[in-house]
């Protein structure tokens, strides 16, 4: 049996062994009916012209995970950062870990979303807000029929949240290989501000396949920060489906940092329904073996008056791939938009390879967008400057790849974090030169 | 101090050194002039350690060490500075970041800890006086939108930290105002003493009106034509380089 059929025949018994409000019963039903319908997407469809999941979906995946596995702390204590007050909410093998976790209710919820969907209190935020962003697609709608867990996130009005929220899945790979469906809800009212870091870690080698969907709603004013560290290991894939719909003067950050697994695949899609909204989609992509990194992202521009910024570098060694798919659509009634899309890649093998596409579809007559992309290799003139003044070449090299991805990172906003990712990219760069500026 | 013996150097099968012969002592300033084209850069990258270049015979020895087998960065730990006569932009590395992990990867070379950082920051302050640089500049990317004279001080900012042996100047003085020309000029005076030595290498002599020169030579179409005490670079300015032409080819 294929995963397909395998997914489609456990959603009975899925669906009738999680309890749910009614209006989420109907959901399920309706997006598992789209996902048998459409499939899992193959090369032959644009948007996955560049990435094929044969080689991820041919795995026998449990498709439920069992009883919650007990983590030390300590040991995965080196996946958070640690340095600085947080809230946590963590999940092992889709099961959320309350030992790991540091939650709060009322008046700000930052809590499970199991809870969210079963509990009458959070019912009117479900019904708002719950798949109301989400593009039926597919992958979407998979994730839609199999919801059960993940983080639920409302800040209501006028709060300043000033401890940022981790959210972190961890497989342990109990099962060979296992498939997991998280679901994460988040609802910002207006004037107020958060800021989000969600990675996803396996701890052994076993496949792991996520496919993850997050919905961000920013209401007027408020500002959203979102950090995707995905630096798993190389038998961890990822497709990270994340949709952000935004109101008047809101600002909603995604950065995403792409240092591991063997497929991942980012659908960042960005809706501005309202006037003054920035949009701002970063990511470093830092990959090497046979890795695989794909950024598909769509901008929608709906209204006057909004800006977007995407500025995405990427470095791939020896064999790995890489893809960048830009879409921007500005409406006819979206004048005065300004919307700037960059995407710079090096490559340092000539068996590696970026496929890098800007999609633009402009209605309107008066507005500002621009887009550009480059491939290109080390600037051996720079790499002499630096190694006459006394920078070996691999340091040299290091210095310079950072100095190229310097900009996504300047727009970090928690030090710590940048601090935990310089550490990561040096790691990665294989030296131990610190690049603090 | 450097000794270079029958130097040949080419670059994609040109040859463009052809057989050069130079000592340099510590405590002497030396200035290479001569026209455009003469290999005046290619003798400064190839002493260097520009891979680009190829030598095809000879030796450059430095402290009875051949260099030949070394990489730019450990000539670079040997002590040779090259400023560079087009200094490169390096974006999103600022001044100080590159100066701290220049300093830092060459004690690491030499087996000592990084600098601590209050040394290092004292260090910066001192030497950025000694050029007259602003410290906002510092924290400015590496070169990037700095203008001529900015990028030449810059350079010589990083020769003050570095404080190497063999420091030599690749037309340092193309883009300076007088302003600048003095304050470049000063400094480099500043940071000679007896066991160091600087390699003035310059189309004109005003430069070596303010770095007085022991020892003037004139390379021409890849070879040191002539070689004698400051009063050669007058003549030069004089005379032009036409009578050195003639000789040589003569």
């Amino acid at each position: 049996m294929d995963l397909k059929d395998k997914l489609v025949s456990s959603f009975l018994a899925f669906e009738n062994g999680v309890d749910a409000n009614d209006c989420i019963h109907d959901i399920r039903n309706e997006a598992i009916k789209t996902f048998e319908n459409k499939g899992f997407p193959s090369k032959k469809e644009e948007a996955w012209k560049y990435t094929s999941l044969n080689a991820i979906l041919n795995h026998d995946y449990s498709v439920f995970s069992n009883k919650e596995h007990m983590v030390e702390y300590k040991d995965i204590k080196h996946y958070f950062i640690d340095d600085i007050e947080t809230f946590k909410i963590v999940f092992i093998d889709g099961v959320y870990s309350s030992h790991l976790s540091q939650t709060t209710h009322g008046p700000m919820d930052i809590c499970l979303m199991s809870a969210a969907l079963t509990k009458p209190k959070y019912k009117a935020v479900i019904e708002n807000y719950f798949n109301k962003v989400a593009v039926q697609d597919s992958l979407t709608s998979l994730n839609t029929a199999f919801t059960n867990e993940g983080a639920y996130i409302h800040i209501p009005k006028n709060k300043l949240v000033e401890k940022p929220i981790q959210i972190v899945y961890f497989s342990t790979g109990n099962e060979a290989a296992t498939i997991t469906q998280p679901r994460n809800l988040v609802v910002v009212d207006e004037n107020s501000h958060v800021q989000i870091i969600e990675r996803h870690q396996s701890l052994t080698d076993n496949a792991v396949l996520t496919n993850s969907v997050t919905e961000i709603f920013a209401d007027k004013r408020a500002i959203v920060d979102y950090y995707k560290i995905q630096n798993d290991n190389l038998n961890a894939s990822l497709i990270d489906n994340t949709f952000a719909n935004q109101h008047d003067n809101s600002i909603v950050s995604v950065h995403t940092f792409s240092f591991g697994g063997k497929l991942t695949r980012n659908n960042l899609n960005f809706f501005q329904n309202g006037e003054h909204i920035d949009s701002i989609l970063k990511g470093i992509t830092i990959i090497k073996d046979k890795q695989h990194v794909d950024h598909n992202t769509l901008v929608h521009h709906i209204e006057p008056n909004c800006e977007s910024h995407q500025d995405y570098k990427g470095i791939f060694s020896d064999r790995s791939t890489g893809v960048f798919n830009g879409k921007v659509i500005v409406e006819k009634e979206a004048q005065k938009t300004n919307a700037f899309q960059s995407n710079n890649n090096i490559l340092l093998s000539d068996k590696a390879s970026i496929n890098t596409k800007p999609q633009l579809e402009i209605f309107a007559d008066d507005v500002k967008c621009s887009h550009g992309c480059t491939i290109g290799q080390l600037d051996e003139s720079a790499m002499f400057y630096m190694r006459s003044r006394g920078i070996a070449e691999k340091e040299a090299k290091a210095l310079l790849m950072y100095a190229f991805s310097n900009n996504v990172l300047g727009s970090v906003k928690i030090k710590e974090l940048k601090n935990r990712i310089n550490n990561i990219i040096a790691t990665k760069l294989g030296v131990s030169i610190g690049f603090d500026i | 101090m450097l000794l270079i013996k029958d130097l040949h150097a080419s670059v994609e099968g040109k040859e463009i050194l052809k057989g050069i012969n130079l000592e340099v002592n510590a405590g002497e300033v030396h200035a290479i002039m001569g026209p455009n084209g003469s290999g005046k850069s290619t003798l400064a990258s190839v002493i260097a350690g520009k891979e680009d270049y190829e030598v095809e015979k000879g030796d450059i020895i430095l402290d009875n060490q051949n260099l030949d087998e070394l990489a730019a960065e450990e000539r670079a730990h040997k002590g040779i500075f090259l400023s560079f006569q087009y200094p490169v932009e390096i974006p999103g590395v600022s001044v100080t970041n590159f100066i701290k992990t220049a300093i830092n990867e060459t004690r690491k070379a030499k087996g000592l800890k990084d600098m601590p950082a209050k040394d290092m920051l004292k260090m910066i302050r001192e030497k950025a006086e000694l050029l007259e640089i602003d410290r906002k500049f510092l924290s400015r990317s590496l070169n990037e939108g700095f203008s001529g004279g900015e990028k030449k001080r810059n350079e010589i900012f990083q020769m003050a930290m570095l404080e190497p042996k063999l420091a030599i100047l690749d037309e340092t003085d193309s883009g300076l105002d007088i302003d600048a020309l003095r304050i470049v000029a000063n400094g480099v005076n500043k940071l000679k003493s007896k066991t160091n030595a600087v390699v003035v290498i310059t189309h004109y002599q005003r430069l070596l009106d303010y770095i007085v020169p022991d020892f003037v030579h004139v390379l021409y179409n890849g070879k040191i034509v002539k070689s004698g005490g400051k009063e050669l670079a007058h003549q030069l300015e004089e005379k032009g380089y036409d009578w050195i032409k003639q000789e040589a080819n003569a």
